[in-house]
């Protein structure tokens, strides 16, 4: 038996196609959600990809955080489904307040693309299990409003409670507060980073390493085991 | 002001018209009057400017361009060629591809990031519009000296107005070229081109045929920017004391243009569409014009019911309007429906706003009235066509003859090195990694190999790993040089880099970039330039399918270098196969292939260390870059080389600097028999590669090339941490790495 994750397409979105590919590389069962369809068709888990849901206007993730779709995922992700976040995703669900913080705009005020070493800080998370604690992985990042910030309070219950899940390692590419790529709530369920590992599970594309696709795995192996 | 209709015309023949603001000369007016049997209205004399302006209707240029319709190699590849949006060719396994590769020039130099942004967005619709889904994008961009001031206005703004629109598209962007020069000061070169996969059976062609058929234009708003953009922008030459000509830059809206994608791609999946046309220079003009000449009959167009964005748009400013973003498609009567219903799903508006008719007249009206009575095609492809006089520049024999090969060489190991250092942190030849990391080269997740590969290449199909590579390569120095031969150059340049990762060059587009063609000086060059690549098409068996030509890129009475530039387009059956250019395994052997001869003129070397321009380019030999093109795909094929880089400007040190950078590793080499240190390194000369061979295969390897007759010297070993030219010279990685990659941002950042 194998699980359903389902992967929603905002107008805008750009790596819904990717995070499906991912899913299904990993064995999972790769579903479309649609975002004005609240159904999310018996799925296990959703991803929400990277992209510019509406083209990131107002501020990346602040229009996309209204639609119907989400109403269900919000709901759904309080009562423990897993949610992950990558990117424009990560930007949906702290817009949504699923995640604590805000992502700006990177500091040197370019879009950066580049093969990006991370730190896998938590590996007690439904999406990064299959890690190895402090694992450095290398996937791609690529953005223009990566810049995570939190009032320090926030950052010290985050680090306080192991809930960063992710740091840059050797170049803070965007000027993340305490290098951080990406975080997880409280309960496990809901991860949300900057990078893409959906882009790192071929050996051929992307940047030649299959870094990202323990993320997918991960939440198999949970939700089939579960 | 009261609307200028089709009897108000007829009845006020005197009336004075602004054709001469709209850019139409005397003549012009004079033809318009006669094919219309009286004076055009307002919304006819609009749509006559902007198809009749030297970018849409290739009125300088056609005579010369009509070759690449004659000299047409047998290629069993084209399925569709010049004259549609953009050119086919079929790439096996029941895939086709399109591409091409178009200029944003003026308006990039005016409003870098608009112009640069909506270059992108109009090749991508030029690309979707022939049926496939886009799938890559690359730039080739030429500026002017790095280090003036305006260069650091221009660059950023264009390298962010690309990034900005191509990412947020979602094409990833695997490739171009960032050259300065400062012929291109007041004309920076922005060109762009894409790619986009189909099967065959989805070709759409711009035509507009079935009367009754409906007219439906759909996407963005139709708003007041861009306006005559065509006819007063791209078809005049920049002059200091004209008023500022911001306002006929389009503004792009790249989340608008996504939609517009995805839209698209559901309604030819459910083949609703039986025509369609995107909204590019001339906006309406042009595709109604186009549409309808391109069919068997007329049409009708009730313009009053365009979705505007501004309410106050005057109808003539309406069917010039540039906006961005919008397509137009015949559909079916019994298919409307299911069309409007796909728009709405993607929140794409669209409007029915005409109709196919049985008549040979392009008919437009608004609230009623009839505004435009033409034959379409006077307007779209019975332009005028100028037989410009053309003549060799008195200069040409002086330049030819300042032999660059006479100009002081290094005289010893340290020298030498100085010399290496300088020219891999020129700005020419150092990392342009600043400018492209601001690219999303991994987006779709099919990006094989993206800059600074030689070639850029895509997965198309997941299950059988059938891939197509494409490189752009053009060098204006060489060009000036010897324009015939300078295209050749860049023609087989590109080859090369496809052909060095491993895919088999098939087709090729074109952008041909030139001065004013009212000065018969560029105009020979431009004479020579495509005969030039004309016949190198037919020796190497690549057709071109299509292009674009952008004329007047000058400031005054000074031209840029006349820059033809080419992009090959190869496919590859798997790519698994394809060969990167880093030195990634030590103990590797490098072979050098092809001949290399003393020949400096227009070299990287002479532009750095001596600020020099003259002499011959390299001499070209077609046959030879074919051999070698062979060699190298046969090679990568059957897993004899694990790198392959191309030599071209910068010689083979650049080559070897570059691959053991990407890769990590030193080289040592030796210079082979018969050559000096300095020629070995720097010299130009084309039809050549290094590659690095595992120990394994280097028997089989070096017999495939004697038996096929293509030169190949073992120059060294791919070994250690520094390039170390045996008895004359060493560089740690480390001091390479610094010099190559830290000059652009020192520049721009």
């Amino acid at each position: 038996m194998t699980a359903r994750i389902g992967v929603v397409t905002f107008p805008g979105t750009l790596d819904d196609q990717d995070a499906l590919r991912a899913a299904r590389l990993a064995g999972a069962e790769p579903v479309s959600l649609w975002h004005r369809d609240k159904d999310l068709k018996q799925v296990d888990a959703v991803v929400l990809a990277g992209g510019f849901s509406y083209g990131d206007y107002l501020r990346a993730g602040a229009i996309s955080r209204f639609s119907p779709v989400m109403e269900t995922i919000i709901e759904q992700a309080k009562a423990g489904m897993p949610v992950l976040g990558i990117c424009n995703g990560f930007q949906i669900l702290t817009e949504a307040h699923l995640l604590p913080g805000a992502m700006l705009r990177n500091n040197h005020l370019h879009f950066i693309c580049r093969d990006q070493k991370l730190r896998v800080e938590n590996t007690g998370t439904a999406w990064t299990s299959d890690y190895t604690e402090g694992q450095e992985i290398e996937v791609p990042l690529k953005n223009m409003d990566g810049r995570y910030v939190a009032d320090e309070r926030v950052l010290d219950e985050l680090e306080a409670e192991g809930r960063v899940a992710f740091r840059y390692l050797d170049v803070n590419p965007n000027g993340s507060l305490r290098d951080i790529a990406g975080i997880t709530n409280a309960a496990g369920n809901v991860v949300g980073l900057m990078p893409h590992p959906e882009h790192a599970v071929e050996p051929l594309v992307g940047t030649g390493k299959t870094d990202g696709l323990g993320f997918f795995t991960s939440i198999l192996k949970k939700l089939v085991n579960a | 002001m009261s609307l200028d209709t089709v009897k108000h015309a007829s009845e006020t023949p005197d009336s004075e018209q602004p054709w001469k603001e709209l850019g139409l000369k005397e003549d012009e007016y004079a033809r318009i009057r006669e094919i219309l049997g009286r004076r055009p209205t307002g919304a006819e004399l609009a749509m006559y400017s902007v198809m009749w302006s030297e970018h849409c209707s290739y009125k300088s240029s056609k005579v010369h361009l009509k070759q690449f319709g004659e000299k047409v190699p047998e290629n069993d590849a084209m399925l569709v060629g010049i004259g549609e949006n953009a050119g086919v060719v079929d790439v096996g396994q029941g895939y086709a591809v399109t591409f091409k590769v178009e200029s944003h020039n003026h308006p990039s130099y005016i409003e870098p990031y608009q112009g640069a942004a909506t270059g992108i967005g109009g090749i991508v619709r030029d690309i979707l519009a022939m049926g496939a889904r886009p799938v890559a994008v690359v730039d080739p961009l030429r500026f002017g000296a790095a280090d003036h001031p305006d260069t650091k206005r221009v660059l950023p703004g264009v390298v962010a107005g690309i990034g900005g629109y191509g990412n947020c598209l979602g094409l990833p962007n695997i490739g171009g070229e960032v050259v300065f020069d400062e012929c291109y000061q007041g004309n920076p070169l922005v060109n762009a081109g894409c790619i986009g996969v189909m099967k065959h059976e989805d070709i759409h062609l711009a035509k507009a045929s079935g009367p009754g058929n409906k007219v439906i234009l759909y996407g963005a708003r139709t708003g007041g920017d861009g306006i005559g953009g065509v006819s007063v922008l791209a078809s005049e030459t920049f002059d200091d004391t004209k008023p500022t000509k911001r306002p006929a830059v389009q503004v792009g809206d790249p989340f608008q243009e996504k939609l517009l994608i995805e839209c698209t791609l559901e309604i030819f999946k459910e083949k609703l569409v039986a025509g369609i046309q995107d909204l590019g220079g001339a906006g309406l003009s042009c595709a109604t014009s186009e549409l309808a000449s391109a069919g068997s009959g007329g049409m009708r167009v009730e313009l009053d019911r365009v979705h505007l964005r501004d309410a106050t748009l005057s109808p003539e400013e309406i069917l010039m309007s540039e906006s961005q973003e919008r397509m137009c498609a015949i559909v079916e009567p019994e298919h409307v429906d299911r069309f409007l219903e796909i728009c709405e799903k993607w929140d794409v508006i669209a409007v029915v706003i005409g109709e196919v008719t049985e008549g040979e007249r392009l008919e437009i009206f608004w609230h009623g009235e009839q505004i435009v009575d033409v034959p379409p095609r006077s307007v779209a492809h019975e332009g005028p066509t100028y037989h410009r006089p053309y003549a060799r520049p008195e200069w040409q024999d002086a330049l030819q003859a300042d032999d660059a090969g006479k100009l002081p060489r290094p005289q010893n190991g340290a020298e030498l090195k100085d010399q290496v250092l300088k020219l891999v942190s020129s700005p020419n030849q150092a990392s342009k990694s600043w400018i492209t990391d601001q690219y999303d080269r991994f987006v779709q997740g099919n990006t094989v190999l993206a800059q600074p590969e030689d070639a850029g290449m895509v997965r198309i199909d997941e299950e059988t790993n059938l891939g197509v590579a494409m490189a752009t390569d053009g060098n204006g120095r060489y060009a000036k040089l010897d324009p015939y031969t300078g295209a050749q150059l860049a023609l087989a340049e590109a080859y090369r880099n496809v052909a060095a990762s491993g895919a088999k060059p098939l087709a090729i587009s074109d952008c041909l970039n030139f001065g004013s063609p009212e000065d018969p000086a560029v105009m020979w060059q431009f004479a020579e330039a495509t005969r030039g690549l004309a016949d190198g098409c037919l020796q190497l068996g690549t057709p071109v399918t299509g292009g674009n030509v952008s004329l007047y890129n000058q400031t005054g009475e000074v031209a840029i270098h006349p820059t033809p530039v080419v992009a090959v387009l190869g496919v590859i059956d798997d790519v698994n196969r394809r060969t990167p250019i880093a030195f990634a395994e030590e103990g590797q052997l490098l072979y050098l292939l092809g001949d290399t001869r003393e020949e400096f003129g227009g070299s990287a070397w002479s532009e750095v260390v001596h600020k020099h321009l003259g002499g011959m380019p390299p001499a070209v030999d077609l046959d030879r870059e074919k051999l070698l093109g062979e060699i190298l795909i046969s090679a990568s094929r059957d897993g004899m080389i694990d790198a392959a880089h191309d030599l071209s400007d910068g010689g083979l040190v650049q080559a070897v600097v570059e691959s053991c950078l990407r890769g990590g590793n030193g080289a040592r080499l030796v210079v082979p028999e018969g050559l000096d240190a300095f020629t070995f390194l720097f010299s130009e000369s084309a039809g050549r590669a290094v590659v690095a061979v595992p120990r394994s295969e280097e028997l089989r390897f070096t017999d495939m090339c004697g038996a096929r007759g293509l030169p190949a010297a073992r120059i060294g070993v791919v070994d250690g941490d520094a390039v170390d030219v045996q008895g004359e010279f060493a560089l740690s990685l480390t001091e390479l790495r610094a010099a190559h990659e830290a000059t652009i941002p020192g520049l721009l950042a």
